[in-house]
């Protein structure tokens, strides 16, 4: 059964994000109100602007719904401005939106568009094949806690990919580059959320999979 | 290997601005109340379209001060505008650190024959097009994203559907050639063989397109997304409008659930009056802004 993944459309380049998934054959489902989470398990915030995102989904009360997602064990992923709605603390002091990652971001840490750059990034997880990153107008961490994985840093060392157990950022822009790997990584542990099969450990949640007519 | 301004980034701005509303503002105040609203980007200008064309004369790129003023107002992306051909107000625009430059016919052109050589600039254009000709001559001249003009400050939506749908529609025709075809549309688009074949294959620009020029409602925003628009750009139907910081939240809102029609009926409901407006044939052939660029 193909994995369904949910892609917050609200705002930004969920377009690409929808391409990308499917491109890893995963089943891409486009989130604009909180009804459409209830049948998947996984979720991508796309790039975008984080300030219109921040409103739409305090608008569409897509908060809680988002957070009981994450707290399932379902994947998500953010790029960019979807670092930023996924971090704890924002420099300069903006409340936080879903604060899923133990880690502190700065919104536009490079500058404005016209310190906007592409280069290429080791990221071991994904293997040894450089990833190709855009950055526009990134955000950037300054601190991870504890139980946080540094994924990639750029070569003066700031961290620009993390991971806290299901959770996944980037501060760049893998759809806008061809790269799949991150969308192959949440589409695998997607359908381990979905499926997690025997002897994974854990018991599989057969009433909520019923209650969501599977 | 780190390479800054590449066509990507560029590209790439407009790509996340997509599904947003970029709203005119001619203040630091009216910055603010766009962001507050939620808009993905603004367009720092001294005066709305519509100010522009009641008040005649020749119209100029903003003051830098008022431009930088508004830059330092808010944490989203700042455009702004240059006349079409005006390569030095690009050049100033630049030198301030604008994330956008619209090269406009908003205002009074400075070139009657020439656009700006874009290719030339590290910060990313904006233009504008009535027509698919006109979208690819720009894309080939460097834009790295596009907006049909709609009719600036006249809160009529109807040139905005009219170009937008002229773009798709010849997009479609395209799509549906022979390949030794693609030549003679070229020759007809007077448009770059090379882009014209670019667009055959993918089936849209390869810029971000959005719409300007007479959105003035949430409906009006929503009627061109479903229309296939990416995002719109929304000049005097804002701050000429009786609420604009309800009018900027509800066409926000409408740019988002532009297919859901029962969130429209909510968000449109009691919003106060919108921009008054001006029928097209009350606007004499001379004072169209649309047909300015070429």
């Amino acid at each position: 059964m193909t994995t369904r993944i949910g892609v917050l459309a609200l705002q930004g380049a969920f377009a690409e994000h929808v391409a990308a998934l499917r491109a890893v054959g995963a089943e891409p489902v486009e989130i604009r109100l909180p009804v459409q989470l209830e049948d998947v398990d996984g979720l991508v915030i796309p790039g975008g602007e984080s300030t219109t995102m921040r409103r739409l989904i305090a608008r569409w009360g897509l908060r809680q719904p988002i957070l009981n997602l994450a707290a399932s064990g379902a994947p998500i992923f953010g790029t960019c401005a979807g670092m930023i709605v996924l971090a704890r603390d924002i420099v300069g002091g903006e409340e936080p939106v879903l604060p899923l990652l133990d880690v502190t971001v700065e919104r536009n840490a490079f500058g404005r568009q016209l310190d906007s750059f592409e280069t290429e990034l080791d990221v071991p997880l994904l293997g040894g094949t450089p990833v190709h990153a855009v950055f526009i107008r990134a955000p950037i961490i300054e601190r991870v806690g504890p139980d946080v994985d540094v994924l990639a840093r750029l070569p003066g060392g700031r961290i620009v990919a993390v991971r806290q157990g299901n959770v996944l950022a980037t501060s760049f822009h893998p759809e806008l580059a061809g790269e799949t790997r991150f969308h192959r990584l949440v589409a695998t542990m997607a359908a381990e959320h979905a499926d997690p099969g025997e002897g994974s450990g854990r018991a599989p949640d057969l009433a909520g999979r019923q209650q969501r007519g599977r | 290997m780190t390479e800054t301004s590449t066509w990507a980034t560029k590209k790439g701005l407009a790509q996340m601005l997509k599904g947003g509303v970029i709203m005119d503002v001619v203040t630091p105040e009216h910055a603010r109340i766009a962001e507050d609203a939620g808009a993905v980007a603004v367009m720092a200008l001294e005066r709305v379209p519509s100010d522009i064309r009641a008040s005649g004369g020749v119209a100029r790129m903003s003051d830098p001060a008022m431009i930088e003023g508004i830059m330092a107002a808010v944490s989203i992306p700042v455009m702004a505008k240059a006349r079409i051909g005006h390569f030095v107000e690009a050049q100033i625009l630049e030198a301030l650190g604008v994330d956008y430059i619209d090269e406009s016919e908003v205002l009074t052109p400075a070139d009657e024959r020439n656009h700006i050589d874009k290719h030339a600039f590290k910060v990313p254009f904006v233009c504008g097009c009535r027509n698919l000709g006109e979208a690819l001559r720009r894309i080939n001249e460097g834009a790295a994203m596009m907006r049909t003009k709609g009719e600036a400050g006249t809160g009529n939506v109807v040139e905005a559907v009219h170009q937008l749908r002229d773009v798709l529609a010849e997009i479609r025709r395209l799509q549906g050639m022979r390949e030794d075809e693609l030549f003679v549309a070229a020759k007809e688009l007077q448009a770059p063989y090379e882009v014209v074949r670019q667009v055959a294959e993918a089936g849209r620009l390869p810029v971000v397109n959005f719409v300007a020029g007479g959105i003035s409602t949430p409906a009006d925003a929503a009627l061109v997304m479903q229309l296939g628009a990416e995002g719109v750009f929304v000049g005097s139907g804002i701050f000429k409008s009786e609420d604009p910081a309800r009018m900027a939240n509800a066409i926000v809102q409408a740019t988002t659930h532009y297919q859901d029609a029962k969130i429209l009926a909510e968000i449109s409901k009691g919003l106060g009056a919108p921009m008054r407006g001006i029928a097209m044939e009350a606007i004499p052939p001379q004072e169209r802004l649309a047909v300015r660029g070429w």
